[in-house]
């Protein structure tokens, strides 16, 4: 019953045109409601999406509104707390999507898309894990994949006149080089803490395979405790104990792109950040990108570990859920814009060309006009060859238990817990 | 409604005293619809334990068990104790001292008060962000300026970072106490200043035995202010540190933050809510009860 002033509160901030006059259900206006994040390049792609979608139904209308990174997250919370979620959920999945599952509050599409298979036979298949909850889908996977690279400045390695990493061995090689010409080894912001968790997740997949973290995700007693994930926090530490990190690393943090910085002005050697780092670097670093000096490879394996290297872990896309609220009417709208624009062929040309990859199969046909023909490549057989796509831990936990995993991974980088201590804080909210 | 019906016929049925008992109603309904409703809606949902998105469900006492056995919470209230005292005992000299300099009639003074008001009128997420960006310790002001002494891991450092805290928080409050001790300053009598330097006592004792005696209730008022006031500390924390490194600087405010939002747990995060409103009445309390006592007792005895 919220929903006519769910409506009328998207329409004020709205960015596509709405249509007073459209003529569908009793009382208030019958379009379907979409919110957004407002970061660009992104956000002109998902408009522009919106107003093709718009122009072409008439009396289908989408209203869009958009809102900053953290807002939108304890925004859409609330509106879907309070009854009041636009039509189009837009969001991570994983455990986030589960707990909109567990309130009722999303539509179960598995049906949806056995009559529609062509498209989903069109989308990557890895794309849909983080969309499934108990073996039914309740988002269409979207947008761009977003693995997680490691990234180094060519200058930097021309400097010390060593080769990027093959090994994680080599890497701790490297950090004692970098040090001695005063160059840090690795850029992190470590006050984000999610930007720690990225290397906790190499080192337990690279060790153990993924396995290690889908025992914690189904819930397993102790899953934390096995050897192979006190082994990967021992390295950790004693990577940071070597000073591979920036000094100062806990002070910065990952929003305003200061990690970033340090690698483009030459003050980092090395990165392990997303893949949609590299259009910032791009548009922020000068001509660091475009003078063939960012160099990118997966996170190297390590000896003796059991993981595939071809693994990968990061955003295998974005997710948009049907609010179960929402009326007969915007839900049809809603389907067919999944059906239609939201991965249509314009709109896979359009992320292209932000230098991200959709996560439609074939996507790599759009790439030979780029600029970023190499990056593109290089992200696309990542998603192609790796074995598992593996979800962002803060992202694939329930929230609950994404706050203590982020809380300990601070404290773990903060060297004021030990392994040991971290796996029995974190086997205290196993399955929470 | 009931409170404006009542308070309509008041008037009438009342002496002179209550006629003015109806001023009080818009204040009530308020604080009754801002304060005390959300409130006791506070206290039930901290009885049950709801993620922010399912149904509420009744769950007893268990998210009070939770959070009283939770380490996390002496923690935060030790954290918070913390920021209270230091930033009292930061601010309150501070603040005497440049009341008192101020309340002088100068014309420099007067252009200095105006420009020690400047961070007052700033908001808390924009100072926290603005030196978050000067304590960078690769492109900020120690790494511009060249000083090694200014390159720390300011806010990575839990030390240096509860120490920075305390600092923005000073630098953003001393100026409002400062304008209240200001005022406390010129009410005092002339006559006293006056007498006291017949008497031969220099600056300093007049400073000592005449402008703090009498600043006593400006003090209490203004501690209540700071001691209150930096329970609430929360948008400046959660932008300059989020409670970081680790847990170093999670306040109370903070860690209902936390809780409620990042956590989803509103069961937890209203405990905290509860015991952060009982924390506050109690502090003003005690506050008042130091000071307010003898209300009619003299201050101006021999002035």
């Amino acid at each position: 019953m919220g929903l006519p002033l769910g409506a009328a509160l998207a329409a004020c901030g709205s960015s596509g045109p709405t249509r007073p006059g459209t003529p569908s259900g009793g009382g208030g206006g019958g379009g379907a409601t979409y919110w957004y994040l407002s970061t660009q390049p992104q956000e002109g792609v998902r408009t522009r999406t919106v107003e093709r979608f718009n122009k072409a139904n008439p009396n289908s209308q989408i209203a869009g509104t958009t809102f900053q990174n953290d807002a939108f997250k304890t925004k859409i919370k609330t509106a879907i707390g309070a009854g009041q979620a636009p039509t189009l959920i837009w969001g991570w999945g994983g455990g986030t999507l589960r707990s909109y599952v567990q309130a009722g509050q999303v539509d179960d599409l598995t049906s949806w898309f056995d009559e529609n298979a062509a498209l989903k036979d069109r989308l990557f298949p890895s794309s849909f894990g983080a969309a499934t909850i108990d073996d039914k889908i309740y988002a269409m996977p979207c947008e761009t994949m977003q693995p997680i690279v490691l990234y180094y400045d060519k200058r930097a390695f021309d400097k010390i006149g060593a080769q990027p990493p093959q090994t994680w061995g080599d890497i701790m090689d490297l950090v004692p080089k970098f040090n001695a010409k005063g160059i840090a080894p690795f850029a992190l912001g470590g006050q984000s803490r999610w930007t720690n968790m990225m290397w906790l997740e190499f080192l337990f997949d690279r060790l153990g395979g993924p396995e290690v973290f889908q025992a914690v995700f189904d819930a397993e007693k102790d899953a934390w405790s096995n050897p192979v994930a006190i082994d990967a926090l021992g390295r950790m530490q004693e990577l940071i104990k070597a000073d591979g990190f920036i000094k100062g690393f806990s002070s910065i943090t990952a929003d305003s792109n200061a990690d970033q910085a340090l690698l483009y002005t030459g003050k980092a050697a090395m990165m392990l950040h997303g893949g949609w780092t590299y259009g910032s670097m791009k548009q922020d670093g000068g001509d660091f990108v475009s003078g063939g000096n960012l160099g990118y490879i997966n996170f190297p394996p390590i000896d003796g570990g059991k993981g595939d290297p071809s693994n990968t872990v990061g955003n295998p896309g974005q997710y948009m859920s049907i609010s179960s609220k929402a009326t007969p009417e915007q839900k049809e709208i809603a389907k067919k814009f999944f059906a239609t624009e939201l991965m249509g062929d314009q709109a896979v040309k359009e992320w292209v060309a932000t230098g991200a990859v959709p996560i439609v199969k074939g996507a790599d046909k759009e790439f030979a006009s780029s600029d970023d023909a190499e990056f593109l490549n290089f992200v696309y057989n990542i998603a192609v060859n790796a074995k598992t796509f593996a979800q962002s831990w803060d992202q694939a936990l329930s929230p609950t238990a994404a706050e203590v995993l982020l809380d300990n991974i601070a404290k773990l980088f903060q060297l004021s817990i030990s392994p040991k201590e971290f796996a029995t804080n974190m086997n205290a909210v196993i399955g929470k | 409604m009931s409170a404006l019906a009542t308070s309509a016929t008041a008037p009438k049925r009342r002496g002179r005293g209550g006629s003015l008992a109806w001023m009080a109603v818009p204040a009530l309904v308020f604080f009754t619809g801002f304060g005390l409703v959300p409130l006791l809606g506070v206290l039930v949902l901290s009885f049950t334990a709801w993620d922010g998105l399912g149904d509420i469900r009744f769950a007893g006492v268990d998210s009070w068990t939770t959070v009283l056995a939770d380490p996390g919470l002496p923690h935060a209230l030790w954290v918070t104790f913390l920021v209270m005292a230091l930033s009292w005992a930061v601010q309150t000299p501070a603040s005497i001292l440049l009341g008192t300099f101020l309340a002088n009639h100068h014309r420099y003074r007067a252009i200095l008060s105006v420009v020690y008001f400047i961070p007052l009128l700033l908001s808390s997420a924009a100072i926290a962000i603005a030196y978050k960006a000067l304590l960078d310790p690769n492109f900020g002001l120690g790494a511009g300026l060249q000083i090694p002494l200014l390159v720390q891991d300011w806010l990575g450092d839990p030390y240096l970072a509860f120490g920075v805290v305390i600092f923005v928080v000073s630098w953003q409050f001393i100026p409002f106490h400062s304008l209240i001790y200001q005022g406390g300053v010129r009410q005092i009598p002339r006559s006293m200043y006056e007498a006291a330097e017949l008497d031969g006592a220099g600056r300093v004792r007049r400073f000592f035995s005449i402008t703090l005696p009498q600043l006593k209730y400006t003090i209490i008022t203004s501690s209540t202010l700071m001691v209150v006031g930096s329970l609430t500390f929360f948008d400046l924390i959660f932008v300059l540190t989020a409670g970081g490194p680790g847990d170093a600087t999670r306040v109370l405010a903070l860690d209902m933050y936390v809780r409620g939002w990042q956590a989803s747990q509103m069961g937890l995060a209203s405990v905290i809510a509860v015991i952060l409103v009982l924390v506050g009445l109690v502090l003003a309390l005690v506050l008042r009860r130091l000071g307010g006592r003898d209300t009619s007792h003299s201050q101006l005895e021999g002035a």
